[in-house]
């Protein structure tokens, strides 16, 4: 593990009711979580990622035919 | 659609680049390959090699310091610093690509705990590990624009993110489960990507093609096995093939999770995950490259896990440990040491164990094997 100050700087705090705190110690026993923080990381990056907003369209219809063209001349499409 | 890797698929490519009077850095046709990925998005969201706090990050959490995973550190080493931050360079390789780098960070690294961070192991027996003692001690990170690609014996079966993100939806597929492959299919893959195939619309059939080590198959016969597999076993309206061309770093667990947010930019929404994925030698366990998944609840690709599938004589079909009942002495397993030991004496492997369409292919190659 590369530990630095650098390192520590990626970590913040965030204030959460000790209540909370608690039931999550409650939950994670005897799970592969082994502190609060873990656990409350794992559900937020599970909750941003489904919240992630669509894809912008990548490109022009000009460039999305000449795709289709390559894919015709290769035999992917018919 | 499946959304690319942390949000945007990368693009990085301009042909019109003047590169006349740059320093020059001649590179492999690996690291050719990784430039080439970065600029057409298999790498998103990459835009160049790994910068130190990136790679920093990715050793210790297996994430970019964005946060978004990322498992495989993809770097550019030096033997020594004659290049700063803000130079740019031109990065040429023998297979005709032709690459600008922005150089923004030049840093030195612990082989050693690199090693032990990626691969598990420290030891130079370790193929992985072997190559990574063999690089430079200093690394440049900083974004690539790709000028020229390289020219690939592959040309007719290479696409790139944006070419298949646009055949899925041409084909109407909404799921697609990705099948990562470097060996040519014997009878339990095939029940492994038909099995997948079941519960989705399309099956994305994606080859390694790239440096591997001696004893493992040709790329050209891995492919075109395949070619014959599909082209009799298949429906043409079901399955894709196509290669992606890097090389295998033998990562197990962590190269599992690269090869699942790769096909992740490609469009796929489920990726196969097999036994020992990316494994060699007795490096990880079995289902380490399983149990790696569970700390990417955001990897926004599902990873379907299988087991071995194997032929029981008591059952009269191909199953596996979870749906077969009989002992073991009633099981036939799909041996990749056994098909190639019958190979290499130029034999054809049992149709219970091989398609006579794939022997044919390997065995008429002549010597199949790197």
């Amino acid at each position: 593990m590369i530990n630095t100050d650098k390192e520590d700087k990626k970590y913040t705090t965030v204030s959460i009711p000790t209540p909370l705190v608690e039931k999550i110690k409650e939950r994670i026993e005897g799970t592969g979580f082994t502190s609060v923080s873990g656990y409350v990381t794992y559900v937020l990056r599970e909750v941003m990622a489904n919240m992630d907003e669509d894809e912008e369209e990548a490109f022009s219809k000009e460039d999305e035919e000449k795709v289709k063209e390559r894919l015709r001349a290769l035999g992917y499409l018919d | 659609m499946q959304k690319p890797h942390g949000g945007k698929l990368v693009k990085r490519i301009s042909g019109n680049r003047d590169v006349g009077g740059m320093d020059i850095i001649r590179v492999s046709n690996d690291v050719a390959k990784d430039v080439e990925n970065i600029a057409h998005g298999v790498f998103s969201p990459l835009e160049g090699f790994l910068c130190r706090d990136d790679f920093e990050s990715v050793l210790s959490h297996k994430r970019l310091a964005s946060d978004v995973p990322w498992t495989i550190p993809i770097v550019l080493d030096e033997e020594e610093k004659k290049h700063g931050e803000g130079d740019e360079v031109l990065l040429e390789s023998e297979n005709g690509m032709q690459a600008i780098l922005e150089i923004e960070d030049v840093y030195n690294y612990d082989k050693k705990e690199a090693a032990r961070n990626i691969f598990g192991t420290d030891e130079e027996e370790h193929p992985g590990v072997k190559k990574l003692y063999g690089m430079g001690d200093f690394l440049l990170g900083g974004k690539i624009t790709l000028v020229r690609g390289s020219e690939s014996p592959f040309e007719k079966y290479l696409l790139y993110p944006e070419e298949t993100r646009v055949l899925f939806r041409e084909k109407g597929w909404k799921d697609i489960v990705a099948f990562q492959t470097r060996n040519p299919p014997h009878i339990g893959h095939e029940y492994v990507q038909k099995t997948a195939l079941t519960f989705v619309d399309g099956i994305f059939i994606n080859p390694l093609m790239g440096k591997k080590k001696k004893g493992d198959f040709k790329d050209d016969v891995i492919l075109d096995s395949y070619k014959a597999l599909l082209e009799h076993y298949y429906l043409k309206n079901r399955a894709v093939l196509a290669v992606l061309q890097t090389e295998m770093r033998y990562a197990g667990p962590r190269e599992a999770v690269f090869h699942a947010i790769m096909r992740k930019n490609f469009g796929c929404t489920h990726f196969i995950v097999g036994r020992d994925h990316a494994g060699v030698g007795n490096y990880y366990g079995p289902y380490d490259a399983h149990e790696i998944f569970d700390e990417f609840p955001d990897l926004g690709i599902t990873p379907l896990f299988f087991r071995s599938f194997f032929y029981c004589k008591k059952c009269g079909s191909v199953v596996n440990d979870k749906i077969c009942p009989h002992g073991e002495e009633h099981h036939i397993n799909f041996s990749g040491t056994n098909i190639r030991k019958l190979l290499k004496e130029g034999k054809r492997p049992p149709e219970s164990m091989m398609r006579a369409e794939v022997s044919e292919i390997i065995l008429e190659s002549g010597d199949p094997f790197v």
